[in-house]
């Protein structure tokens, strides 16, 4: 599987998620706050430097899905047909992250069955145990 | 010098194309040079008098190796455009430019490319995941045509579009390919029942939303407007031009905008049309960027012909189809002539307006021809 080649700006995000927490950059500019995603060095509204990693309680909406076949990376064909989902976080609409819907943190990618899949459904985060990739679990399974 | 000083100030008075297959033999360089030939041919202008070239980031015959090659001239300006086929418009646009502003007098635009023979892109793992990559691929969305589906999917549940829609984009850029003996779909025609049963390359897209690998070149010439009229066919105008990466925009697609659904074909098109003397409702032929169907729905869209969430209705009734309300892609497009990054788009916009088009729209006088949807883009508004 492929495994996400961290920038320094992305790199507090993974660090937290292997804490199994789910953080999203802030400006830290006091009048400011706003939150942004993918992180990068500076606020586009306020021009500040400074940010800090606010948690979310890791609830969201599912706002998009695919369900990729072959031809792919051969990690990837092996569980295909699998989802890749695009949630809205509940804290945050406009911060949306991309994933996949398990039926556990360690479940292969094609655990929940595409007819359970829908746009709007509530789900919550849940992490691997080595890497700390965020995954998706529907919030009423 | 105002916004619209590039206002038909030059011209595309010359195209060349190669052979478009699954499996050509020659190296992209060599392709690359034959459609470069044959576009200065086209246009009788002599290799030594090109100043100026331009092309795709992508494109990996560099600048050195093709004026070595065909033989050009000094070169006072060459550009390369970022973002794929984003960037097919926008190298017509910068030879523009460059002839508008005196900085050269022959420009060349060109892209090769042996997609159908070579690799995928997204299969080379070691490229797949600096920034902004980290945010997508290792969740498995590996490919274009995944980030595109995720888009498809909110867009279908959104605006109520079906697949039934997306067919009709694949059938009209089908249709022309039938028509169009260059085109690798000539003389294989696409029925309801073979899009709807087609296997699934990336739910809510099938086969038939894809566009073809292929091997394969293109070129065109760009001179002045003053220099066009003493050239060996009528002048293709370029009327306005854009390229757009909207303010938040993120990579292949964005889903952390407000509103992913309006990607870099609006930006792009606020800037076209402001240039132009004529609005998306005169535009005769639509050369529409078209890697993958929604593309279409979304850039209509985008480009003012429909209101927003409208894309999807407006394929209906034969819109797309020679007759319709807005003949699209009418060699074929990337769905059915041949993948070149969309440049493919650009020489069948000049057929359209020059005549000479195997799908000709009678009396064709304005083209929009536009780059990929959803990275960075651009788009020319083409005329006689």
């Amino acid at each position: 599987m492929l495994t996400p080649v961290v920038d320094d700006d992305g790199a507090p995000f993974w660090e937290y998620a292997a804490r199994g927490e789910l953080r999203v950059q802030a400006c830290a500019e006091p009048d400011c706050g706003e939150l942004r995603f993918p992180p990068r060095p500076c606020c586009p509204h306020c021009h500040s430097f400074d940010s800090e990693w606010r948690r979310m309680t890791g609830k969201g909406r599912v706002w998009s899905y695919v369900i990729p076949h072959p031809p792919l990376l051969p990690d990837y064909a092996a569980q295909s047909p699998y989802n890749v989902i695009v949630v809205e976080l509940t804290d945050a609409p406009r911060i949306r992250l991309v994933g996949n819907l398990v039926s556990a943190p360690e479940a292969p990618l094609n655990s929940v069955a595409q007819e359970r899949i829908r746009i709007g459904a509530k789900v919550q985060v849940v992490f691997t145990d080595g890497e700390g990739l965020p995954r998706w679990v529907l919030e009423r399974p | 010098m105002t916004g619209a000083g590039l206002k038909d100030a030059t011209a595309v008075v010359g195209i060349g194309q190669t052979a478009f297959a699954k499996q050509l033999p020659e190296s992209e360089k060599a392709l690359a040079c034959r459609a470069i030939l044959a576009a200065l041919d086209d246009a009788g202008i002599s290799p030594a008098e090109v100043d100026a070239l331009a092309s795709y980031t992508m494109e990996e015959t560099d600048e050195v190796e093709v004026a070595k090659a065909v033989g050009f001239g000094d070169l006072t300006f060459f550009s390369k455009v970022g973002y794929g086929g984003g960037g097919s418009c926008a190298t017509v646009a910068h030879l523009a430019a460059a002839v508008a502003t005196g900085q050269a007098t022959v420009g060349v635009a060109w892209r090769s490319r042996k997609r159908g023979s070579g690799p995928r892109p997204w299969k080379n793992t070691a490229v797949q995941l600096p920034t902004p990559a980290q945010w997508t691929r290792p969740f498995g969305l590996l490919r274009p045509a995944d980030e595109i589906a995720m888009l498809t999917r909110r867009y279908l549940h959104e605006y109520g579009a079906t697949r039934d829609h997306l067919f009709n984009v694949a059938l009209a850029c089908r249709n022309r390919a039938n028509q169009n003996p260059a085109a690798m779909m000539y003389e294989r025609p696409l029925t309801r029942d073979m899009y709807m049963t087609s296997r699934w390359i990336s739910e809510p897209l099938c086969l038939f939303d894809n566009c073809l690998e292929t091997d394969g070149a293109l070129a065109c010439v760009v001179v002045s407007a003053e220099r066009a009229r003493d050239c060996r066919r009528r002048p293709v105008y370029v009327h306005s031009a854009a390229q757009g990466l909207p303010a938040q925009h993120h990579g292949m697609v964005n889903y952390w905008n407000d509103d992913p659904l309006t990607g870099p074909a609006w930006a792009a098109a606020r800037h076209l049309w402001k240039h132009a003397d004529f609005t998306p409702e005169d535009v005769d032929v639509a050369q529409i960027y078209d890697a993958f169907t929604p593309l279409i729905p979304l850039s209509l869209e985008g480009y003012g012909f429909c209101g927003r969430g409208e894309g999807g209705a407006f394929t209906e009734g034969g819109a797309l189809e020679i007759g319709g309300r807005l003949p699209l892609n009418t060699s074929g497009g990337g769905l059915s002539e041949a993948y070149v990054h969309g440049f493919n788009l650009i020489n069948e916009g000049v057929k359209q307006l020059r005549g000479t088009s195997t799908a000709q729209v009678p009396n064709a006088a304005t083209c929009l021809v536009t780059a990929g949807e959803g990275v960075p883009t651009s788009a020319l508004l083409l005329r006689t």
